[in-house]
């Protein structure tokens, strides 16, 4: 059985983190199941946690009063779920539910954002890998607003 | 002594007369025609990827990609989306009414050099439509070529089109078929999310796989650009351009892109030959 450290050292989010950072993130780590329509997180919650998907998949729900919730994005094997923790006021903008078994890895973001005060070279490691990610989940959300495949006038 | 042809059954701007064969209702916008040759003749071969123009009598014509039939058949599927006065018009046809159609006009995916690479289908809402035979003549040799793999988005769930096609792919050719959708309601337990995140999710070997994308142009855009990060080469990737056709033969200029015309130089081209026009706003 791999243990977490050797998981997250193997994960491209990860990658290149010296083994000392590593290592202190593994320490805020641990192995987490949610069941086919279990919530992870709740719009509005304090966001204190990270996932990082394992093997299933998360729908990231926004529920307009009155009607069914409106999925917007789906996260699935080895990404990553949650980038609040780390972008004030750290709070979840969405519902997080498992569309089907999910196992993920949950980090303790708000032990991480403190670290990561304390060592800006920790912070500005994990800023890096977490801004291509926001930016790609921008780029996504433009194109969808779009609607490409709509009735172009 | 040279054989006579005849002017007007030989020029290329005459329709020949089909028959509807049978109306199939893909999705509440969209449908397909099967068509035939009212001489029971048997329909024109044609290439994955080409196109006809379909004529509604008295009404007028649209360029319609071919999505059908699998190689063995005799007959032509159009699969169209009712969005004109001509497609709405197309869309009223019943069984045995009659059809103009001109064609097959244009270029084709590249079957034949995809052979022995790995191929990265993606499409784009109707965009599935012009790659469906490409992908019934990938399946019919399929031991020529490597992993193959289908990633399609919509707007919605119910925009998908042959998903009753999809279960066979996958399980009877090794197809990774990946879908993907703007925007659902938690009834769906597929991806949300742009077509182009699901490239990350199959399994294929960037510089030994030639790719062929379908869909809005700026679908294609970000699609090429996810490729080309994961490593896949220009000159191996294919895109299918769409403009205002009128002709079909490039005698009118109405669909002029650069210095080809989409309908004789195109639908289909390769990305590198055409990327310096792509995504011009005046062009």
């Amino acid at each position: 059985m791999k243990s977490l450290e050797s998981i997250l050292a193997n994960h491209p989010f990860f990658e290149n983190l010296e083994a000392e950072y590593l290592a202190l993130i593994t320490g805020c780590a641990s192995n987490v199941r949610f069941e086919a329509g279990q919530f992870i997180y709740r719009q509005d919650e304090e966001a204190n946690r990270f996932y990082i998907i394992r093997e299933g998949k998360v729908a990231l729900e926004i529920c307009p009063p009155g009607k069914k919730p409106i999925t917007v994005q789906t996260v699935t094997d080895g990404e990553i779920l949650g980038w609040a923790w780390l972008v004030p006021p750290y709070h979840c903008q969405f519902d997080a539910q498992a569309v089907e078994l999910t196992r993920a890895i949950v980090l303790d973001g708000k032990c991480l954002r403190k670290k990561c005060e304390e060592d800006h070279t920790l912070g500005y490691a994990l800023l890096n890998r977490l801004l291509p990610i926001i930016g790609k989940t921008m780029e996504a959300t433009r194109l969808q607003l779009l609607d490409v495949y709509g009735v172009q006038d | 002594m040279a054989v006579k042809m005849d002017p007007i059954i030989q020029s290329p701007m005459t329709p020949q007369l089909y028959r509807v064969e049978k109306v199939i209702r893909e999705t509440h916008d969209t449908f397909s025609l099967r068509v035939i040759p009212k001489d029971d003749s048997g329909a024109r071969a044609f290439q994955p990827g080409q196109f006809n123009m379909l004529y509604a009598f008295g009404v007028g014509e649209v360029p319609i990609s071919i999505s059908g039939p699998k190689p063995s058949g005799r007959s032509m599927i159009h699969t169209i989306r009712d969005v004109g006065t001509v497609t709405h018009a197309l869309h009223g046809l019943k069984k045995d009414q009659t059809v103009g159609l001109r064609g097959p006009f244009g270029s084709a995916w590249p079957i034949e050099l995809a052979k022995g690479y790995d191929v990265v289908i993606m499409a784009g809402g109707i965009g599935l439509a012009p790659l469906r035979p490409a992908l019934y003549a990938l399946l019919e040799q399929r031991d020529q070529f490597g992993e193959l793999s289908l990633l399609y988005g919509t707007r919605k769930p119910e925009d998908l089109l042959f998903t009753e096609e999809f279960e066979e792919w996958r399980g009877k050719y090794g197809v990774q078929v990946k879908l993907t959708v703007d925007t659902a309601d938690s009834e769906w337990h597929g991806n949300v999310g742009v077509v182009n995140t699901l490239v990350q999710r199959v399994t294929f070997d960037p510089v030994n796989t030639i790719a062929m994308i379908c869909g809005p142009e700026v679908m294609m855009r970000f699609a090429v650009l996810e490729l080309k990060h994961c490593g896949v080469p220009e000159d191996q990737i294919f895109i299918t351009m769409e403009r205002n056709m009128k002709c079909a033969v490039g005698f009118c200029g109405h669909c002029q892109f650069g210095p080809a015309f989409i309908c004789k130089d195109g639908p289909v081209f390769r990305y590198d030959q055409v990327k310096q026009f792509f995504g011009i706003r005046e062009i």
